[in-house]
């Protein structure tokens, strides 16, 4: 069934937007990402204008999580005074990455920096925690090594402490804030929600159980995507409510299932198919900027760019 | 007024057998609907005379979206990896371009009078200043042309126009799904000897209706308003999956 989006000027297949909202949803749910690395991209390839792509995403990311968090609010996983620290942190980021993209796009070849700054991170990203949790299933394999984690270190020794009653934690907030800013300051060059770099930084600097990280997570990509999605309605007016509506009804069904499947599998599971989720992407980018494309020219509208 | 004068001299040229060209659209207006899928518009009209001539003549027919200025880029290889190195501005090209003849365009039509009204794909596109660094400026509107033939939106259909005793012409043209909105400018050529002898214009109207048009005209008179809609949708429709699931207590 084919549907004309009034803001992207473009003619799609329904039925194709709302499976890929619910598979981008059932992600979403299972490992707290927004899914907007994923779900930009495949916009891009159906043919909806990039700017249009970026924005809307984000609308859809608003549902998408809001979905998932009111799943593991059920189920007590969200540490909300943990979110709020985080998310002060992100939208100072997100101010700051506004000033640094503007002043990068100035300088030309944004495009290509933000798909480098995609390839590093998700490769790290990406490999580190391949690497982590195939150690973390071996381990579980062989009961006789014991785990040695949450290590006393300088950390510790820093002022402002808080209780993080559902982390479990009792840490300064120093270091979730600078989490929240530099991923934020990330989030704002890549056009993305952050939930990628935010799960890896949650589980590994912060050291938050990886079942309360994934609605923490969630929680805060909410402020920041409604914040995004209105911010691109009023300046750019390039938020498409049509292409999001169908994106999002499949993202929300998809969210909840997510989060069931996200519950009954392992901590050490989970984060390994997000490592290789991460990987398969991270490759797919990097495979385009070496293999020779087959249509060397692109057009864009408008001029001067 | 530089067109009309031309119209004139081209008109008194030819008076010992004044033939003009006339025609019509199925429709004038089109509306595009949450289900548009494309539309096909008959364009019809006849070859007016004085007195039967035993020339022949040949009809043009081109239809063309709204203009708008167009970036095209072009990726190279360097330091091992594909990126956008060359740009060329395109200061006016259409959205949309169809052109329908009844034989192919080069025996129907001199190079001359393609420049002067701008009939074939390529000069439909106006072009001027590419960045003296780049040489090969015209391969930049080639790659335009071909990207936009691909997609359906600039079309060439050689003896697609049937023209029943030198004098009754129809053809359809096919507007595809991804149109942009705006005056289609439809313009009807009558030729001989590869000379414009008769023009005719007038224009289709592509128009959003109902609620592809509220939306639009929200979104762009008031993008705050249509911002919280759309935050209002998104968590309404997250609250709802969320409700509906526990309800089923899966």
């Amino acid at each position: 069934m084919q549907i004309y989006l009034p803001i992207a000027e473009v003619s799609v297949n329904a039925f194709l937007l709302l499976g890929l909202g619910g598979l981008v949803g059932i992600l979403s749910g299972m490992f707290g990402v927004g899914g907007g690395f994923l779900m930009t991209p495949l916009l891009f390839f159906i043919g909806i204008p990039p700017a249009v792509a970026v924005a809307t995403e984000a609308n859809q990311i608003v549902a998408s999580s809001f979905s998932g968090v009111l799943a593991h609010l059920k189920r007590k996983t969200v540490d909300l005074r943990m979110g709020t620290v985080l998310l002060i942190g992100g939208l100072i980021g997100a101010a700051l990455g506004v000033v640094i993209f503007n002043y990068l796009k100035s300088l030309g070849q944004v495009d290509l920096l933000v798909r480098l700054c995609y390839v590093v991170f998700l490769g790290i990203i990406g490999s580190l925690m391949f690497v982590e949790s195939l150690r973390a299933i071996r381990r579980a394999k062989n009961p006789g090594t014991a785990p040695k984690r949450r290590k006393h270190n300088w950390i510790h020794a820093l002022p402002f402490k808080m209780k993080f009653r559902v982390s479990g934690l009792y840490i300064s907030v120093i270091p979730p804030v600078l989490v929240g800013i530099s991923v934020g300051v990330l989030a704002a060059i890549m056009g993305v929600g952050g939930g990628f770099i935010m799960v890896p930084a949650m589980i590994y600097l912060l050291g938050m159980p990886t079942k309360v990280v994934v609605g923490t997570s969630l929680f805060q990509i909410i402020f920041v995507t409604a914040f995004t999605t209105l911010l691109h309605a009023t300046t750019n007016f390039t938020v498409d409510i049509v292409l999001a509506v169908l994106l999002l009804v499949g993202g929300v069904i998809g969210a909840q299932i997510g989060t069931r499947i996200g519950t009954r599998m392992k901590a050490e599971q989970l984060r390994i198919l997000l490592a290789i989720m991460v990987l398969a992407v991270c490759g797919k980018l990097a495979f385009d900027l070496l293999v020779q494309p087959t249509e060397l020219y692109s057009v864009g509208v408008g001029g001067h760019s | 007024m530089i067109r009309l004068s031309i119209l004139f001299i081209l008109f008194m040229t030819c008076q010992a057998i004044a033939q003009d060209i006339v025609g019509g659209l199925s429709q004038k207006r089109v509306a595009i609907t949450a289900r548009f899928e494309g539309s096909e518009i008959l364009i019809f009209g006849a070859v007016k005379r004085d007195a039967p001539t035993e020339d022949n003549v040949e009809v043009i027919i081109t239809v063309a979206g709204p203009s708008e200025p167009i970036t095209v880029r072009r990726k190279s290889r360097e330091f091992g990896i594909w990126i956008n190195t060359a740009a060329v501005e395109v200061d006016a090209a259409p959205s949309f371009y169809s052109i329908a003849t009844t034989a192919p365009l080069g025996e129907i039509l001199t190079n001359t009078e393609d420049l002067r009204h701008k009939i074939s794909i390529p000069r439909a596109i106006r072009s001027v200043g590419a960045p003296q660094t780049i040489a090969d400026a015209n391969t930049f509107t080639d790659a335009l042309v071909r990207i936009r033939k691909q997609e359906d939106l600039y079309q060439l259909n050689e003896g697609s126009v049937s023209l029943a005793d030198q004098t009754l012409f129809q053809t359809f043209i096919t507007l595809p799904a991804n149109l942009v909105e705006g005056s289609y400018e439809t313009r009807i050529f009558l030729t001989r000897d590869g000379e414009v002898i008769s023009t005719y214009t007038t224009a289709i109207d592509v128009q959003k209706v109902g609620l592809e048009r509220w939306l639009y005209t929200l979104a762009h008179d008031q993008p705050l308003i249509y911002g919280f809609l759309s935050l209002f949708i998104a968590i309404a429709a997250g609250w709802g999956a969320a409700a509906t699931f526990r309800l089923l207590n899966l």
